[in-house]
């Protein structure tokens, strides 16, 4: 299934620079970035599973926040993208 | 069954492949081309020199992600295989089998089965399709010869006459192959089988198409636990991954060949897609194998009935239901392997 990520890390001290390190990191093991902190994971439902643990773990509960929207198996369909930088489809054939 | 996950092709001789927190980095004279998180992958296929770091091999190896290095035709130059895991007690059962050419023999004789079954499968459908651009009678007498075949090599016990048994078969469908070409006959005419090199433009797709097979089989062979270098028709022989073509030679037919009928029959690809060495060889363009690479995937996503399962699966994974059956039989959960006949 297709998650969207999308999150919101207080900069506002070091620390706070240092998570939102770490969670860009955290989710581009997982999936492909198509915005500045929207990430596109095409994970199954163990890999959610642990990839939410991963990332609950390293915010800040009181300043941050962390949103995923599933967009389960038929995403194909409830995408759409205008503009710049368009995403790869990494179910379609991969060839470079 | 397991999911399909997809295939990445690297096709430029000039990009290197580097590992990134989970993700595989394309490199392209410090260019960054792509990234690409590593669990959405099966297997890397790289095509010409291009390198790969060790630590990109060393997390492939662990994840069961198979990297195969390919030269820029195709033939295959290597594979990156990691400590050995799995079934300890599969493999040497597996081992032990195969040094008996008699238990070997009834094994080999379910994948030649598998192997003229969905042949004759072909033919007979040819008949049904296209009765008026085909010579009917010709299919018909060939398809019971086929038949006959099968009557003896289900009793066959003996390697040497089995290879005897489907070399007749191959003969005979071979001989057929040409007519079910129906477009562009000019350009695609099937004489007989050439390789290293194939010399024509059939044999060209054919082999190529032979080669993703193996890679795939072998790579789905080294999941369910098993030894692809080690195998019952094929003997061992160093560097050949004899298990992976025994249990490719029933997906030959409806996989390979059909793919590549399919391509010249659809028209995808043309006379303009190959050239010629001075040595006789021919090769395919670059744009020819990325338009073959797009084909192949998609084919490979496309859905099936598995014959003995039943269950729904992605075609790609063929091969890997294959593998998980012969495991099964080897660990004596089946009496007999299970071909996968197709119908």
């Amino acid at each position: 299934m297709l998650i969207l990520i999308t999150y919101d890390v207080s900069t506002v001290d070091k620390a706070g620079r240092r998570r939102l390190r770490h969670v860009a990191k955290a989710c581009q093991k997982y999936g492909q970035r198509v915005q500045n902190s929207v990430f596109e994971c095409i994970v199954d439902a163990t890999q959610f599973t642990k990839l939410k643990m991963e990332l609950v773990n390293l915010i800040d509960m009181e300043v941050d926040s962390l949103r995923f929207y599933r967009l389960g198996n038929n995403h194909k369909s409830k995408v759409e993208h205008f503009g710049v930088k368009e995403s790869m489809d990494l179910e379609g054939p991969l060839i470079f | 069954m397991k999911k399909l996950l997809n295939t990445l092709y690297v096709t430029q001789p000039d990009v290197y492949l580097a590992l990134d927190g989970g993700n595989v980095v394309l490199l392209k004279d410090e260019e960054r081309l792509g990234r690409l998180p590593l669990h959405n992958l099966e297997s890397i296929i790289s095509f010409g020199y291009t390198g790969a770091s060790p630590a990109l091999m060393g997390y492939c190896a662990d994840h069961n992600i198979s990297i195969v290095f390919l030269t820029m035709n195709g033939r295959f130059l290597a594979r990156v295989v990691g400590e050995s895991r799995g079934n300890v007690v599969l493999r040497k059962k597996q081992y032990r089998l195969s040094d008996n050419e008699n238990s070997s023999a009834k094994v080999a004789r379910n994948f030649i089965m598998g192997k003229v079954y969905n042949q004759k499968w072909m033919i007979e459908r040819m008949t049904r399709e296209h009765p008026l651009r085909i010579d009917v009678e010709q299919f018909k007498k060939i398809s019971q010869h086929l038949s006959a075949l099968m009557v003896d090599i289900h009793a066959c016990e003996d390697l040497e006459r089995l290879r005897g048994l489907e070399g007749q078969a191959a003969i005979s469908y071979n001989r057929l192959f040409n007519q079910m070409i129906l477009q562009q006959k000019e350009d695609f005419y099937f004489h007989h089988r050439s390789r290293r090199p194939p010399m024509d433009n059939v044999n060209t797709m054919l082999s190529f198409a032979y080669t993703l097979l193996a890679n795939d089989t072998a790579a789905a062979l080294e999941t369910v636990g098993l030894d692809a270098y080690v195998g019952f028709l094929h003997r061992d022989r160093p560097g050949r991954a004899s298990l992976a073509l025994d249990v490719m030679e029933e997906l030959r037919g409806i996989f390979a060949d059909r793919f590549v009928l399919s391509l010249i029959n659809r028209r995808v690809i043309g006379p303009l897609d190959f050239y010629k060495k001075e040595n006789g060889a021919v090769l395919m363009t670059d744009e020819a194998r990325k338009k073959f690479l797009e084909a192949w995937q998609n084919r490979k996503q496309e859905k099936i009935t598995h014959p003995f399962l039943g269950e729904r699966m992605s075609w790609g994974l063929a091969p890997h239901a294959q593998a998980l059956l012969l495991a099964r039989y080897l660990r004596g959960d089946l009496d007999q392997y299970p071909p996968f006949l197709w119908k």
